[in-house]
């Protein structure tokens, strides 16, 4: 089994706040794996820390067999793996399909990449990929119009456009309206298994997250606390302590 | 009629009226120049103000630059009037161009407020830097070459050229926004911690956005140089409470982000002020500061901006409900 993310002993701290400590998971290609854990645990840190927000404390975190701990944001979002916010973050005063086509890979980018054309090919894929998150209709109104759900929606789109290798959702169902998980759900599974992309997910709906991770990680106070397949994670007396706060 | 055919009826319906406009009124050929001058400033304040989300005080630097540059080659250099003066035009622009890479590179990673100071500060600090240095006339400034045409033939070439920059300015921006570039500088201005984390090079993007201002500017600088004949440092060449602040307000007052906003920004901001000139003399100062007020609280947006709101379906944002059908499945 490839792995494509491998985070071994990442500590990172904020002043005396230690937010994530001694942290190994692994991440195999082609996967969903997901990330739960009380409020504060430290699961957004982490995400934080992989995609590069900021330098961590200790540690080894390695995409594709290579460290990228050292590397920044865009540098790491090129290799191919970009991370969704908790607190949506769209293009607000452009269009939808603006906000896809500014999304495109940045990989190959040249410096007189800059002033290329906006091509037939792209805006066909934008908007096919606003159809397949069900917001083709909105495609010429202004991201920061719709509502957060469909902001949310959006995001995974133009997440989707730039042809990630990997993608972190932060709470992908947050906000979204309970009758349209389900379908989220459907379209999380069918963008890994169609399109291949790994998935790590953050995600605070246990109904979701056991079904559709296939391995679970379980952050409390900065460390991991357990690991394994939904159904041991649903039973594991320390996972439900720390929910509940038997601490 | 298409909208293609309708734009470029437009153009022409300018153009025309532009290359006629100083046989028309002969006697306001340099108020004439001065309005391609304003459009000039207005467009290339935008490109960072207005499509880029960041607000330079600091561009004045740049036509500065262009001006003096301009003047010093014209000055130094054994050529004829009109060798020398394209010649420092382009060494003009280059030289701006320069600066606003290195500048660029330095304080575009500052957001936000911080930046507008920091940039304020260059504005000012180049003034003063100028008015001390006598290699370009210090505080007595440096007068540029005499044109060598007859009699009130500057004012009309000086209007034609002023024409042609204004002219070539704003395709130039057109096609910039219609691509890749413009739709970068919009998503920088929305959220650039988004377009960071998307993989987009937006420190490449802020620093050739603010290179391209600043090569309008430069030959901006040197043509009004020439126009106006005599370069102080503070009051002409560096002139931020001026010009410089003049260059803001003519974009916010059209519509900020618009690519039409700055220009019709511009119109009205000159007409009006040569208007409060010769029917408001000693009150003029006052009245443009009333003007400023009043443009700030009604029209925060600027006329296009306005207008947008109003009429969002005028500028094609629509549900496309008839679509419906093929979005959800």
């Amino acid at each position: 089994m490839k792995l494509i993310l491998e985070v071994s002993g990442v500590r990172k701290t904020f002043g005396g706040v230690v937010a994530n400590n001694d942290i190994s998971l692994k991440v195999p290609e082609g996967k969903i794996i997901g990330l739960i854990g009380p409020n504060g645990s430290g699961k957004t840190t982490l995400f934080n820390s992989i995609v590069g927000y900021h330098p961590i404390d200790a540690g080894a975190i390695r995409f594709e067999g290579e460290e990228i701990s050292k590397l920044r944001v865009p540098q790491i979002a090129r290799r191919g793996m970009l991370r969704t916010f908790q607190q949506t973050r769209i293009y607000g005063k452009m269009t939808c399909v603006q906000n896809m086509l500014i999304s495109v890979p940045q990989r190959e980018e040249k410096w007189y990449s800059m002033f290329s054309r906006l091509d037939a090919d792209d805006t066909e894929k934008a908007e096919n990929l606003l159809e397949f998150v069900g917001l083709y209709s909105k495609r010429r109104l202004r991201a920061g119009d719709l509502s957060f759900g469909q902001q949310k929606l959006l995001e995974f789109a133009m997440a989707l456009m730039t042809k990630p290798k990997m993608l972190l959702l932060d709470e992908p169902t947050a906000g979204i309206n309970p009758t349209l998980i389900n379908g989220l759900m459907n379209r999380l599974k069918r963008v890994n298994t169609e399109f291949g992309i790994t998935l790590f997910v953050i995600e605070h709906n246990m109904r979701v997250i056991m079904n559709l991770a296939e391995y679970i990680y379980c952050l409390a106070h900065g460390e991991l606390l357990a690991e394994g397949r939904p159904e041991q994670i649903q039973n594991d007396p320390r996972v439900i302590d720390a929910y509940l706060g038997a601490h | 009629m298409t909208a293609t055919v309708k734009r470029l009826l437009l153009y022409t319906v300018i153009v025309a009226v532009a290359l006629a406009a100083p046989s028309i009124a002969p006697d306001y050929r340099t108020q004439m120049a001065f309005l391609w001058v304003m459009i000039v400033f207005a467009l290339t304040w935008d490109i960072l103000g207005g499509q880029m989300g960041y607000n330079s005080f600091g561009n004045i630097l740049f036509f500065g630059v262009g001006m003096y540059v301009c003047a010093v080659i014209q000055r130094d250099s054994s050529l004829g009037y009109y060798p020398a003066l394209f010649l420092g035009m382009g060494a003009g622009a280059l030289a701006a161009v320069i600066f606003a890479a290195i500048f660029g590179s330095g304080i575009l990673g500052l957001r936000g407020h911080y930046f507008a100071i920091c940039t304020l500060g260059l504005g000012i600090a180049a003034g003063e830097f100028a008015s001390g240095w006598d290699y370009i006339g210090a505080g007595s400034g440096m007068v540029t070459p005499i044109f060598p045409g007859e009699p009130g033939g500057r004012e009309k070439f000086f209007y034609y050229v002023m024409f042609a920059l204004a002219i070539i300015t704003f395709p130039v921006l057109r096609w910039l926004y219609s691509g890749r570039f413009g739709l970068a500088l919009n998503a920088i201005r929305d959220d650039e911690d988004k377009a960071e984390a998307m993989g987009i090079h937006t420190t490449r993007y802020k620093t050739t956005a603010w290179c391209i201002s600043a090569f309008f500017l430069g030959l901006t600088g040197a043509v009004v140089g020439n126009m106006i004949g005599f370069i102080d440092p503070r009051d002409v060449a560096f002139a931020g409470p001026t010009f410089g602040v003049w260059m803001v307000l003519m974009a916010i007052l059209g519509g900020k982000g618009t690519l039409w906003g700055p220009v019709l920004g511009a119109v009205v901001f000159h007409i009006t002020q040569e208007v409060f000139w010769t029917y408001l003399l000693g009150w003029q100062r006052v009245a443009l500061g009333l003007l400023i007020v009043l443009i700030v609280v009604f029209f925060p947006l600027g006329i296009l901006g306005w207008a947008r709101e109003r009429w969002p379906e005028r500028f094609g944002h629509v549900v496309e409900e008839k679509l419906d059908a093929r979005a959800t499945e």
